[in-house]
């Protein structure tokens, strides 16, 4: 048996069988964070401080959601929101927050774009996000589902509808995803069971990751400057806390995610009491109709984008602009062909790409929520096609970029 | 020694793939669609009181049907069922396209779709905007002045045949 010493401390007893001192300096007090960054690196905790919440919420919404074609809408609009003593407040919480939770995420993507940090070493920190992404989306879908609402319903036959691959006609796989030949009870209770589950479950892990792909190549900073981390941690733990270009995460750097936390929060709560209205679609209060389509289908604002690369084209081809769409931002890493890790405003072309991307995607967020009709369609078209021609575009700017 | 550890290791690891195969077909068969789903499924309509131009929706599988007595100014078509001297436009519902239900204006004499703005014509033949085919005609059988939806009439096998409905 190994050999323990009597310990004088619970700190030092739990050190002894869990070496919680060596995991604490790994994780907090020797992970070394530049200071030459900005709010913007602080909206990580910003997104697990928001899944925190919208699980907790979640929590709450579970214990008296029915998972039922002939209970569900009732469980939620009746029971929780009239019954359950401030069912209502975890039902709006959950709602703001799921909405909020793909802004904050939107940030955090275009951050990383921004200042290159899917750069030189960080590539799997990227990677690891976009799934993240992608795994959200399929939270936000399937949570999309559980009122069985009018949009509930529709956005469920149009999405599973998606993976008939067009001409390719396989019906079979849509009805073996809806367990039925449209969407119902054994369509709710499986994507009820991802929701809650096996998506949860899995980003958690992908959380966990992708914490532990920017562990060895740090985050980056607002120069993408390259600089030995080793020396500035010595220079820091020497005291000499103004020459060093580190502060420790927890707890410096922490307080700061702190504040920018504080004042995140103040703004979700304004909306959850007070415009918590945005994140609940009025169509979705009228129950499920398989007979009756809602006059204009659109999903949530934060898939509008992808939404209006599928809508312009016929269906072959919008099908596969739509797949692309939905996997493009993964190749980041490697279309970008530049040696630069530098903010776009110094890398010439890049920062054009980089503004036209944003903007693009801006416009195609709101042809996405207007009626397919006139002059939005041709918008919406353009918009699909300068998507395509950036990325196009990309490894050839990239290519020709000057090094720094 | 080695070898009987790399034995074991793959012993371990055969019956676990095959285990794995197994559990996965399992699991597909855990999401198909239940023998109650599937037999739930003939639905019959009485055309002999339907008016011209009136679309009726009707509920079959789910899904909704269209059911239209087609006026004489109304183009014919080979997909029309034709019950004594009327002809019927007779179709799923749902949009080719991404699987909404267009409405039906009866002004226009068109189905119009507000999901992506696509458009057919009486016959259910697309007019307009993205859908990639006619709505589809519904295994149909035709039984005096009803109409039996589920069930493969002579009629809709010669459609489907021609080509003319998937």
């Amino acid at each position: 048996m190994a050999h323990f010493e009597k310990a004088n401390s619970i700190n030092e007893w739990m050190d002894q069988r869990l070496a919680v001192n060596t995991l604490k300096k790994v994780m907090q007090t020797e992970y070394w964070i530049p200071k030459n960054i900005n709010f913007l690196w602080a909206m990580g905790m910003v997104l697990a401080a928001t899944f925190g919440i919208l699980l907790v919420s979640g929590i709450f919404l579970l214990m008296y959601y029915k998972p039922d074609v002939n209970m569900a809408f009732d469980s939620v609009n009746y029971t929780i929101m009239t019954e359950v003593g401030y069912g209502w407040l975890w039902r709006h919480i959950h709602g703001v927050a799921a909405s909020l939770v793909f802004l904050v995420i939107y940030i955090h993507m275009f951050t990383g774009i921004y200042y290159g940090s899917y750069k030189k070493g960080r590539e799997l920190i990227w990677l690891s996000g976009m799934l993240l992404f992608v795994t959200f989306s399929a939270e936000a879908f399937s949570g999309y589902m559980l009122p069985w609402g009018q949009m509930s319903y529709w956005a469920g036959m149009v999405i599973t509808n998606l993976f008939s691959a067009g001409s390719l006609e396989l019906y079979g796989l849509v009805e073996w995803i809806r367990g039925d030949y449209v969407p119902g009870d054994a369509f709710l209770t499986r994507f009820f069971m991802l929701h809650v589950l096996l998506l949860p479950l899995a980003i958690i892990g992908l959380i966990v990751l992708h914490f532990g792909t920017l562990r060895i190549p740090h985050v980056n900073n607002q120069d993408g400057e390259e600089f030995d981390f080793a020396e500035a941690a010595k220079l820091y733990k020497e005291g000499k806390v103004k020459e060093s270009k580190v502060i420790p995460f927890s707890p410096v750097f922490l307080s700061k995610d702190v504040f920018v936390l504080g004042v995140y929060f103040i703004l979700f709560f304004y909306l959850v009491f007070f415009h918590f209205e945005f994140a609940m679609d009025p169509v979705n209060f009228d129950p499920a109709d398989g007979l009756k389509t809602p006059p204009h289908i659109y999903p949530e604002w934060y898939f509008l984008w992808s939404y209006e690369i599928l809508r312009p084209f016929p269906k072959d081809p919008g099908l596969v602009a739509f797949g692309i769409a939905q996997v493009i931002f993964l190749m980041l890493p490697f279309l970008d062909r530049s040696p630069n890790v530098a903010p776009a405003s110094r890398r010439g072309l890049f920062n054009v790409w980089f503004w036209i991307m944003l903007l693009d995607m801006l416009v195609l967020t709101v042809m996405g929520k207007l009626p397919p009709q006139g002059i939005w369609n041709t918008i919406g078209l353009v918009a699909a096609l300068v998507f395509f021609a950036l990325w196009i575009a990309l490894p050839i700017i990239t290519k020709s970029e000057k090094k720094l | 020694m080695s070898s009987r550890r790399d034995f074991m290791g793959k012993a371990l690891g055969g019956f676990a793939a095959l285990g794995g195969i197994a559990a996965l077909y399992a699991m597909k068969r855990s999401w198909d669609p239940l023998p109650s789903v599937k037999a739930a499924g003939f639905t019959t309509v009485d055309l002999s009181a339907a008016e011209p131009n009136v679309l009726n929706v009707e509920k079959w599988r789910g899904k909704p049907i269209f059911i239209l007595k087609k006026t004489p100014d109304m183009k014919p078509d080979d997909r029309d069922v034709v019950v004594g001297s009327d002809r019927f436009h007779v179709s799923i519902g749902l949009c080719t396209h991404l699987g909404c239900i267009p409405a039906y204006q009866a002004d226009n004499k068109k189905f119009k779709c507000a999901c992506h703005g696509g458009e057919f014509d009486t016959s259910g033949h697309q007019i307009f905007g993205p859908p990639p085919s006619p709505l589809e005609v519904p295994p149909f059988k035709i039984d005096g002045t009803k109409i039996v939806l589920g069930e493969a009439g002579p009629e809709y096998t010669k459609m489907k045949d021609a080509g003319l409905t998937v």
